[in-house]
């Protein structure tokens, strides 16, 4: 039992500053997890049925596999799926009450009494009468404070890892950093109420790019195919830079299009990285239009076992050697690269080296 | 009868061609090249893999020595990149200081480009020249900030050093001697018909095919692009000077050589107007935490370097070291050129075309 | 060494003394080996530069007699400096076997003495001494070009001191 929730702790810990994109099938596991771990979890400290909770351990393994790029601050601006939204919210909305109620064992286990995330978590399992966006605001305060009160029970709870060992080692550490808690609980939720509170009153501004996204995004979708972008959005911070995701099958065609049309005519491609995140391998390229002057990001995703992604070298010739250094470090495959060997590493390296879960051959040398 | 073979030969890794570990296999057909392989990794170092276990601000030494000619511009585009994600202010004297750090690496980094350049290509004087002048801009960075060649200099939101007393005015007076020696120095090479002979028409290529490989700096600009990252997007405080962006025509050696003199005297004319701008007071550093944790998300900025555009690519999830950071060096992409410039030449040209697209292998390889 | 003088007379003995060296045929050989140390051009990165700055105007290592050859069947001593790789190393120690008996090594730099800043690295060696016998380390990063100066001094000195007293430093 103990190792389970170890297990969920290191998951959640894991969350922490995650963007939640939940499918159809993980957010009915996760309602569906939620509704049962809500009824038998009052007042008891250890007995958790083991059923709900692997079920929910693999709800947040469905969602920590979903694509995550790190950014996330972009929620408000994906304009063009507007029918998409309400479903959206509500996974959302269902997803934030898994994690609540995850929270909400974590705490009941390791410090008995913590009113505040019991408030959030029972409003939050009510059905979705609300207006959808006061749910979705709501969803995202309760996922705030959920947050909070798990991270405030993850250091709190660090000593108390098996529940019901705790209580007699350190009481006076405890009830301090019980106090700890519950005082960033506080603050995380009254928080929480006036950003819920502030937040319907002014959507942010559009973006000064976002008619060039919208006219990229457009140009792709009606001449190359309609799952061609997956994703587009605007990254705020980088001068808003627009970005599109763009699906494998389709990157040559796009490719050459993003260089020829002559509304587009990012002939000049700047920059092509590799980023191995733990779930997915994501590819980047930077474009930028000498003529126009403007610029362009197209990540392409692939899964981490046997990655591989169309090559550019036949429409940029910078793509020649960027993608040489990433087949090397980070065992990408390009089919169609006219030479794929490694470029960094000797020839008869064994292994990629960027990845995260290299180990050398030969640490001692 | 006479049989012909094709020879292999290694150029490299070790070569008096003072680049670093850099290797070709041409493939000779006589004195004609058939065909160049180059092949690198001689240097490299896993910067990118040291990163992701280490803070912001340790990484600018890394930074230092993968352009080890042109150390300030990279931990520039370090320190730039986090600030860009996080949004800082840099205070106005910091920022000063930065670009008159960068213009001053951008001469002394063309001054050993030219020194180099012209032993490759067989005058031994230029080099000593190149140097004795490189080193009273170096005497002036070691004043500043304690090293000769990596600087651990900038720092994310600022500066780490103040200039000291009189700094300034040594800069002011570097200025029209380095003018004089630009003179001087045009006077000795720039007309020497043995000098043109061998760089003329050599490895010459269009701006289309310029713009098709990534190339960028005097690379670029030598084909006629107006592309100076100073200019299209500028960064610090460049929007505020005057200054020219030399663009070739002909696209071979000969340009690019002309275009990097004549970078020399318009950073120089940057500098005399940055340090009469010079505010007399100021911080060193922004309002910037002790831990410099960005926010999650992402982001690329690039600038110019004397080799071309560098950039920063870096990936954050809110934690105090980089998920995953990337540079892009100039070096490596405006290599890519070279197997393609090199067929059909001599191996003479191929020291030269080399030299010309003024390479450091410590960024090639990074 | 002593010579047997008493046959000499005072005032020529006294001459002799001003104008007439002894000593042994090591002692000769040191003294010319180590005046004309001639380095193989090994820069392999960021030192490099450094010790391109040394051999320049400034700090110059011509009046040492330091000449750099750029082929290792014509160097004396080689000096590493920069960072070496796991690719670089083989290359690196059949340049060492090229070279000539008598020959020397200097590993100028943190990089080459021990890995220097990039220890943790996947692909660098840590240390050049893992494959190269070395004689004199000159720790910096880049070393100042006084300091490279002074280690090619005592690379000198121990060039004579080895040849004097007929020991080695290291046991090679």
């Amino acid at each position: 039992m103990s190792e389970e929730q170890d297990k969920d702790k290191e998951l959640l810990g894991k969350q922490k500053d995650d963007s939640v994109k939940a499918e159809s099938s993980t957010a009915e596991k996760a309602e569906a997890a939620a509704s049962q771990a809500l009824d038998p979890e009052k007042g008891s400290s250890a007995s958790v049925p083991g059923q709900p909770d692997q079920q929910e351990a693999k709800a947040a393994g469905d969602e920590r596999i979903l694509p995550e790029s790190g950014e996330a601050h972009e929620q408000s601006v994906v304009s063009e799926q507007p029918a998409a939204n309400p479903e959206r919210e509500a996974k959302l909305k269902a997803a934030a009450e898994a994690r609540a109620a995850r929270a909400e064992l974590k705490v009941s286990a390791a410090t008995p009494s913590q009113q505040q995330s019991d408030a959030p978590a029972e409003e939050g399992s009510s059905p979705a009468v609300n207006p959808e966006r006061e749910a979705k605001m709501k969803a995202a305060a309760e996922a705030r404070a959920a947050r909070a009160a798990a991270k405030a029970a993850a250091e709190g709870g660090e000593p108390a890892a098996a529940p019901g060992d705790a209580v007699g080692s350190d009481p006076e550490r405890e009830a301090k950093q019980k106090a700890a808690a519950e005082a960033r609980a506080a603050r995380a939720a009254a928080k929480a109420a006036s950003e819920a509170a502030e937040a319907p009153a002014e959507p942010k501004p559009p973006s000064p790019k976002q008619p060039q996204l919208d006219e990229t995004v457009e140009l792709v979708r009606s001449l190359i195919s309609e799952q061609a972008v997956e994703e587009a959005y605007i990254n705020e911070l980088n001068d808003h830079m627009p970005i599109i995701v763009v699906g494998r099958d389709h990157w040559q065609a796009t490719a050459n299009l993003l260089r020829t049309h002559d509304r587009l005519q990012y002939g000049y491609l700047r920059n092509v990285s590799g980023i191995d995140f733990e779930t997915h391998m994501e590819v980047v390229y930077h474009l930028v239009s000498i003529e126009t002057k403007r610029e362009l990001a197209v990540k392409l995703r692939a899964d981490r076992e046997a990655p591989s992604v169309p090559s550019a070298t036949p429409v940029w010739a910078t793509a020649n050697w960027n993608e040489r250094e990433i087949y090397d470090l980070l065992g990408v495959d390009f089919p169609g690269h006219p030479d794929m060997r490694r470029i960094m590493m000797p020839d008869e390296w064994v292994g990629h080296p960027l990845r995260k879960d290299y180990e050398p051959l030969d640490p001692e040398v | 009868m006479i049989r012909t073979e094709e020879l292999l030969l290694n150029v490299g890794p070790q070569h008096p061609s003072t680049h670093g570990v850099f290797r070709i296999i041409v493939k000779l057909d006589g004195e004609v090249i058939k065909e160049a392989i180059p092949v690198m990794g001689y240097l490299h170092r896993g910067t990118e893999k040291l990163a992701e276990n280490l803070n912001y601000t340790q990484i600018i030494p890394y930074t230092d020595r993968m352009d080890y000619v042109s150390a300030m511009t990279s931990n520039y585009v370090l320190c730039h990149a986090v600030e860009t994600l996080m949004g800082l202010e840099i205070p106005e004297r910091a920022d000063f200081m930065r670009l008159i750090v960068m213009e001053l690496q951008r001469v002394a980094s063309h001054l050993v480009w030219w020194g180099t350049y012209l032993l490759d290509i067989g005058a031994m004087s230029p080099f000593l020249y190149a140097f004795r002048d490189r080193e009273i801009i170096i005497d002036l960075f070691n004043e500043l900030c304690g090293a000769r060649l990596t600087y651990n200099y900038m720092r994310v939101g600022g500066v780490k050093w103040d200039a000291p007393e009189g700094w300034i005015d040594k800069v002011r007076e570097f200025i029209p001697y380095m003018e004089t020696k630009l003179v001087e120095y045009d006077n000795l090479v720039s007309g020497n018909e043995i000098f043109l002979a061998r760089i003329k028409n050599v490895g010459q290529y269009d701006a289309q095919t310029a713009i098709d490989y990534g190339l960028s700096g005097a690379n670029l600009r030598c084909t006629g692009v107006d592309w100076d990252l100073r200019k299209v997007k500028p960064y610090s405080l460049y929007n505020r000077f005057e200054f020219d962006v030399p663009l070739g025509k002909r696209g071979d050696c000969f340009d690019r050589y002309l275009i990097r003199l004549e970078e020399i005297r318009q950073s120089l004319r940057i500098l005399k107007q940055a340090v009469e701008q010079f505010p007399s007071s100021g911080d060193t550093m922004g309002k910037v935490p002790r831990v410099i944790r960005p926010p999650a998300g992402e982001v690329y900025v690039s600038i110019e370097s004397p080799r071309g555009e560098i950039g920063c690519h870096i990936v954050s999830k809110g934690k105090a070291e980089p998920y995953r950071l990337k540079f892009r060096r100039p070096s490596f992409v405006n290599l890519q050129i070279l197997p393609k410039l090199l067929v059909g030449e001599t191996m003479t040209n191929l020291i030269t075309i080399l030299g010309g697209i003024d390479i450091v292998v410590g960024e090639v390889d990074c | 060494m002593e010579f047997n003088l008493e046959s000499v007379t005072p005032e020529e003995r006294r001459e002799l003394e001003r104008n007439v060296f002894m000593g042994t045929l090591e002692e000769l050989k040191a003294w010319a080996r180590s005046n004309s140390l001639w380095p193989l051009t090994f820069g392999l990165a960021c030192c490099a530069i450094e010790m391109m700055g040394t051999g320049a105007s400034h700090y110059d290592l011509d009046r040492f007699g330091v000449i750099f050859r750029t082929s290792p069947r014509q160097s004396d001593v080689m000096i590493v400096a920069g960072t070496v790789t796991k690719k670089m190393g083989p290359l690196l120690r059949r340049l060492y076997d090229q070279m000539p008996e008598p020959k020397w090594v200097i590993a100028m730099g943190s990089c080459a003495t021990a890995g220097g800043p990039y220890v943790k690295s996947y692909a660098v060696m840590k240390g050049v001494d893992q494959i190269v016998p070395v004689d004199v380390y000159i720790p910096g990063c880049p070393p100042n070009p006084a300091a490279l100066i002074y280690g090619i001094n005592k690379l000198q000195e121990k060039i004579r001191y080895e040849a004097k007293t007929g020991k080695r430093v290291t046991n090679r």
